[in-house]
């Protein structure tokens, strides 16, 4: 174990309240220099707050804090900054309007002669950081339309140029692809081996047992365990995170196939996808693979007609669906749940009853009116068979965890009673606990003869729920896999691999 | 910091293969600022071509530099303000009770020497600019709400002083007055004093520290606040700056006109912000200079006297200069898009 002399970083029973609300309880976590260490929880188990008690944005209450074996405290992030601190948040925090090279600058950049800025100076020493990187970036280019993963390079560059000697990523690659990923990789084991002291949030596993040394777990605001990572296993790690064994993350009933629900044919358009046929039979869970940007949710959206396409038909139980018309594919019996929760499939500011029986009013309204009495009426069955846990259906919706939200948005849905669930990236941004719970909802669902879409980004979801395989790249339908021929390595190869691989 | 020797292991965007003179000309060539000075040319060729006494007669030549003087002023100032994504709307209130200070002060101390009526009006602006700045950067509300309130606040204060009286020529000094039209080869002095200020403001806000943290700011205000910056402070002294070139344009109003009354500025700061969006000043922040807004300063001002010797009625003027406006926003929309696709597509094909 690290000794205190020697951690970069140490926290040790830090709190932090906001009004009545505990966010973290006694966090503790010790880096050592050299060392990329996991910093795993579910959502709600306080990393974020320690996070940003280190990156100066909040104050602890109470607790040590320790840089080098000096004791910290920060009041901003120019503190922190100072003091050689990093962070790297899930999404980049950059200037759009702004060069790449007065991104990675700003608030030091180099000064010539009367305080003037000193911009060779400045290029060539972002040329410099890019080239250490291994990587190419015009320092001179606008931040605005670089790629997220492009966006976390100029962080990271950012970082270095400040020597930090603490660099924290918070879920760096959640809009990442795999490729993406393993440049990422690259370049934190070489500022690893530069001796500075990195901290990674992520949840995903697969990446934590490839990248990090060491494991610190949290749950509901306390520190649990610390563990080297050899001596560790994803069983293990998510039972100390749960604070109770998961029965099964995927719990995928077995369902009987049902006539047609959902058929596409020769779905086009140009620059997006290209000639995408597929079916969806009743009971059936389809899953949508592939990378991000591949085309998937623009697919889903086009058969929801939400996006308008140039060629091709969408049928619902053999009848035409027109394009264009959303509201037509519901009176179809479609339903659609996109990825963004918060903007497109929750009125945040609405409560709960009023959000479920927002696609239902039409039914609900008598005389023209909208009772709250009728809302809720209609409403309970719904919120109770999805153990939404909130005190009330009047409370609003913005008030509760990523997982409880995505469970109204699908309560939501399933008020209309639709044949057709297309569902986009389900469980992104819940928790482990909560991604369970939905799974096996889902899995349920389509046990009562629901027709389900899902796309993922997440290969063990799809192949742990989906029973058919559809995977998407460039655009192109690469693959069509039954359950039992989708592997890992099948998935990844159609999802990175052109149009040759059609099965 | 050790320098790591990883191989280049991917292309991601390439950096630009031209020459330091190369770009530099692209740059010039593509920039918002050389196609508004070709509008200003052909609007004062035109006027010139119907009407030569506009730019060849001694007295069109003074007010074709003089008239726009203090419009420049207040572009300049509603620049540093428009970055920072905020809007100084009390700009045309300072200026009339500058004005107003300016004139009384010689009433009541007629051998005040000019140069401390200049320092005065300059000071007088900046504390009501600091008002403005200390509203914005605590009140958590937006500028554009507290400004519309300053606005009214500040010329309810000019209205109270000077209820109706009129302070004239007359009862100024001379030597005040003759800075109005004074020259230095033909050049009206006060024309010299905005052009430098303009050029002044645009190159700090290029190449000084804080000015490029006033672009930070307003490209992305959240952000700014991650990466440390005093974004509170540097909000305030936009509204400081702009507060005292506005108090400046009071002081050099009364010089110019030699009359003053309550009502002096009224309306002129929708001018100024409409001088430096035509310029090329984004309305919401992060991008723009002030040369661009200057330039924007003096097209908006000579159309006004150039289009009734083109022949186009008083009518049309302010329609035109509205399409003027909306065509500048449209084009930043345009070109923005354009720009943000272009960038996109260099990423798919890395």
């Amino acid at each position: 174990m690290v000794s205190p002399a020697q951690a970069a970083l140490r926290l040790s029973d830090v709190s932090k309240s906001f009004g009545p609300v505990v966010a973290l309880r006694s966090g503790s976590l010790e880096v050592a220099a050299g060392s990329i260490h996991a910093l795993v929880g579910e959502n709600g188990a306080g990393k974020s707050t320690l996070v940003k008690i280190v990156a100066g944005v909040h104050r602890r209450d109470g607790g040590v804090f320790e840089l080098d074996g000096q004791a910290a405290d920060f009041g901003s992030t120019a503190e922190s900054k100072a003091a050689g601190v990093a962070v790297i948040y899930q999404e980049p925090t950059l200037f759009p309007d702004l060069s790449v090279t007065e991104n990675i600058f700003m608030g030091r950049q180099i000064l010539g002669r009367m305080r003037r800025i000193d911009k060779a100076a400045m290029y060539a020493e972002a040329e410099r950081l890019f080239a250490g990187l291994g990587v190419h970036i015009d320092p001179r280019r606008p931040a605005l339309g670089l790629s997220i993963a492009d966006q976390q390079i100029i962080e990271i560059a950012k970082a270095i140029s400040l020597d930090a000697k603490v660099l924290i990523m918070d879920e760096p690659t959640a809009a990442l692809s795999g490729v993406e990923v393993e440049r990422l990789f690259t370049v934190a084991r070489q500022l690893r081996d530069e001796g500075r002291a990195l901290v990674f949030i992520s949840h995903r596993f697969d990446e934590v047992f490839e990248l990090c040394d060491t494991v610190t777990v949290m749950r509901d605001g306390s520190y649990i365990a610390t563990r080297p990572i050899a001596g560790t296993s994803v069983a293990e790690m998510v039972a100390l995170m749960v604070g109770r064994e998961v029965a099964e993350l995927f719990p995928k009933q077995e369902a009987e196939l049902g006539e047609v629900v959902l058929e596409v044919t020769g779905l086009e358009s140009t620059g997006v996808f290209h000639d995408i046929s597929f079916s969806v039979r009743r009971g059936e869970i389809v899953g949508l693979a592939g990378l991000v940007g591949a085309g998937r949710s623009e697919i889903a959206r086009a058969v929801f007609g939400v996006d308008p396409y140039e060629a091709g038909r969408v049928t619902m139980k053999g009848v035409a669906v027109p394009a264009k018309n959303p509201r037509a594919a519901i009176r179809a019996g479609m339903a659609f749940i996109p990825e963004d929760r918060r903007k497109q499939g929750l009125v945040t500011e609405a409560s709960v009853a009023q959000n479920v029986a927002g696609v239902i009013r039409r039914g609900l309204a008598r005389t023209g009116l909208l009772t709250r009495g009728a809302e809720n009426r209609a409403v309970g069955p719904w919120a109770a068979r999805l153990e939404v846990k909130t005190s009330a259906l009047d409370a609003p919706a913005r008030t509760m965890s990523g997982g409880n939200q995505q469970k109204v948005v699908i309560a939501k849905w399933l008020a209309t009673e639709p044949d057709l669930l297309i569902i986009d990236e389900p469980t992104r941004g819940i928790d482990v606990g909560t991604k369970a719970e939905v799974h096996r909802l889902l899995s349920e669902l389509a046990g009562q003869g629901l027709a389900v879409l899902m796309i993922s980004s997440e290969l063990p979801e799809v192949l742990g729920m989906a029973d058919r395989v559809l995977v998407i790249s460039e655009g192109r339908l690469t693959a069509d896999l039954s359950r039992a021929e989708a592997t890992p390595e099948r998935v990844m190869h159609a999802a990175t691999h052109g149009s040759q691989e059609v099965a | 910091m050790n320098a790591p020797t990883a191989q280049p292991t991917t292309l991601l965007v390439e950096p630009s293969s031209l020459s330091h003179r190369d770009r530099l000309i692209r740059t010039v060539l593509r920039s918002r600022e050389l196609s508004v000075a070709i509008v200003l040319l052909l609007v004062i060729v035109a006027a010139a071509i119907k009407s030569p006494d506009f730019v060849f007669s001694s007295t069109g030549w003074r007010d074709l530099l003089l008239t726009p003087s203090i419009m420049l002023l207040l572009a300049a100032g509603q620049t540093v303000v428009i970055i920072t994504r905020n809007v100084d709307l009390s700009v045309g209130s300072i200026l009339g009770l500058s004005a107003w200070l300016t004139g009384d002060l010689f009433l009541s101390y007629p051998g005040m020497p000019p140069l401390l009526a200049f320092l005065i009006g300059i000071a007088a602006g900046a504390g009501l600019g600091l008002i403005n700045g200390v509203l914005v950067g605590y009140g958590k509300v937006p500028a554009l709400v507290i400004t519309l309130g300053t606005q009214y606040i500040f010329r309810g204060i000019v209205l109270t002083w000077a209820g109706s009286q009129l302070i004239s020529a007359s009862q100024m000094p001379k030597a005040f007055l003759d800075l109005g039209t004074a020259q230095i080869l033909t050049i009206p002095v006060l024309f010299i004093v905005a052009m430098v200020i303009v050029v002044a403001v645009g190159y700090y806000l290029q190449t000084a520290k804080s000015g490029r943290e006033l672009y930070a700011v307003g490209s992305d205000p959240e952000a700014a606040v991650l990466y440390g910056l005093a974004v509170r402070r540097r909000v305030i002294g936009a509204f400081v700056l702009s507060g005292a070139l506005a108090g400046l344009a009071g002081v050099i109003f009364a010089a110019r006109y030699g009359t003053v009354s309550s009502s002096a500025g009224t309306g002129i700061e929708f001018q100024a912000v409409a001088a430096a969006v035509v310029g090329g000043v984004a309305i919401f922040g992060g991008s723009g200079t002030a040369w661009g807004a200057g330039i924007g300063a003096v097209l908006l001002v000579t159309i006004n006297s150039a289009l009734p010797l083109i022949g186009i009625s008083e009518f049309w003027q302010q329609a035109l200069v509205g399409a003027l406006i909306i065509a500048a926003i449209v084009l930043d929309r345009v070109l923005a898009a354009r720009q943000a696709r272009k960038l996109i597509e260099a990423r798919d094909e890395a």
